[in-house]
This record gives structure tokens, sequence and C-alpha cells, in this order.
């Protein structure tokens, strides 16, 4: 168990069917595992998220992305773990500019029809799990599994 | 939103990689500086890129990146003089920094050598 510790999931852009299910699987494992998690996106991702899960069963704290990038650097929160959802340049953009404002832990979640290539031009500082899943989640999910929380 | 796209910005790349718009940064601008990603710019907007972040200067123009998760990277225009003078500053601090670090004074407190062969005994 990991009580008392938090959790960052970032997601990318929404346009990939994968990673809204992902989303809410890790939170729902997080959770169980005893952190606090936060989820932080685009408004059309928290959008998503919120309609998928109206009573916040499975998320319960959501941020724009944008916004908690500047509450990090202004060192007015922090997490202990940050699962960074990608699949494409700009989410890995957005991947290393966590893992540079953060202390967290930070996982790379590399996914769609370009996941290889993305996941081998990461170079900074994450553990990557890469599947290349766009519509089917289980090859994520299964790498996610054996990610030791 | 940031408050940048309420202003009057050029843009000069658009829905590029982020390493296509540093490139063209540093190919395209008179002076070059290097930031931290989560430098603030123009009260609230913290550059969002992957290590090291140029941003360029061209006249009275600031050179930037600007990354959104759906559309990519752009590379942004905007003159500020304000902003620039902030970017030398910061340059300016970091240079002093390393100074104070002391590679200097290290160098400055390790004897010269005397003769070659004492060169080639180190």
């Amino acid at each position: 168990m990991s009580e008392g510790k938090s959790a960052l999931l970032v997601m990318g852009c929404p346009e990939v069917p994968v990673q809204m299910s992902m989303v809410i699987y890790l939170a729902h494992k997080l959770r169980k595992a005893g952190y606090d998690v936060t989820v932080a996106g685009t408004d059309a991702a928290v959008k998503l998220l919120k309609a998928a899960d109206p009573e916040s069963y499975y998320v319960q704290k959501t941020a724009d992305v944008d916004e908690m990038i500047g509450e990090i650097v202004e060192k007015k929160i922090d997490f202990d773990i940050c699962f960074a959802f990608m699949h494409s340049d700009a989410g890995m953009t957005y991947g290393a500019t966590f893992s540079a404002i953060s202390r967290a832990k930070m996982y790379a979640l590399v996914f769609g029809k370009n996941a290889e290539a993305l996941g081998e031009s990461i170079d900074y500082p994450t553990e990557k799990i890469v599947a290349k899943a766009t519509h089917n989640p289980n090859p994520l999910k299964n790498k996610i599994d054996k990610v030791i929380l | 939103m940031s408050c940048i796209e309420q202003m009057k910005y050029k843009l000069y790349l658009e829905r590029t990689s982020f390493r296509e718009a540093r490139e063209y940064i540093e190919k395209n601008s008179e002076e070059v500086y290097y930031v931290d990603p989560g430098y603030k710019i123009f009260k609230d907007y913290y550059i969002i890129g992957v290590p090291p972040v140029a941003m360029g200067v061209r006249g009275r123009e600031m050179l930037f990146t600007y990354v959104k998760p759906c559309h990519g990277t752009f590379v942004m225009g905007l003159d500020s003089e304000e902003e620039i003078a902030r970017l030398r500053e910061n340059e300016a601090n970091k240079i002093k920094k390393t100074m104070k670090k002391g590679s200097l004074k290290e160098k400055a407190t390790e004897p010269a050598p005397v003769s070659f062969d004492e060169m080639y005994r180190k």
C-alpha cells in the first residue's frame, strides 16, 4: 500500500480511444493502492472524463494541464509519481516538461500507431511503457499491470 | 487559455514538432537564449518544452515555442522589450552563477607547472 502518496495522471490529446479507458483504469488502480490521484488534461479531455464518470467514482480530482504546470513551477503542489499519456510529439513535449519541473517519479505511457518511434524519441528521464494500442486497450493495460506501485 | 492567445502575435511555424520549432528559432534569431521548461512569460504562460528550450530575439521581437496538446508546436513572435530584457538578465544571472560555482577560483589555487617534466608527471 502507498498511503499518503500522491499521483498525477497527465492526459494528452483525447483523440486516441485507448487513452480515456486507461486513464480511468489506472486512476482506479492507483487509488486502490492508496494513492491520492489527480488527473490533468485539456478542457476537452477533462470533459470526456467527467462524462464517463459522472459521480466521480473513479476520479475525484481533475485539473487543467497548463494550470497544473503553473502550480508545480510555483511550488504550490507536487506529486510522488506522474504518468504522462502520449501519442504525439506534443504529448511527449508535455511529458518532458513535467519531468523537468516536478520531483515525481516519471512514467511515459506511449501508445497509438507510432508508439515505437515516439517511445524511441524520448530522451528525458522517465520509465517508458510503450504499446502499439489505438482501439484495443489490452496491450497497454498489460504493460501498466507490470508496473510495481 | 493563456493571455498570449489574446495578444498580437505572429506565427512563423504551425503544428510542427518541438525539435523543428527549436531549430527554426536557432536559425532565425539574432540572439538565442536557453531556458528551462516552466520559464514564465507574459504573466501566465509557462513554457512547455523538451530541454534545451530555445528562445530567440530578432530586433524588438521575441521568438518562442507554444505547445498545444492536440495541435503540436507553434513558433510565435511577439514584440516585447520587457520580456527580451528579462531573457538577457536571466542569461547574465546564469553566467554569474557559473562563475560563483568557482571553476575559476579552483583553477587559480592550483599551482602552475614549473617545467615540462612536471607536466608529464601529471
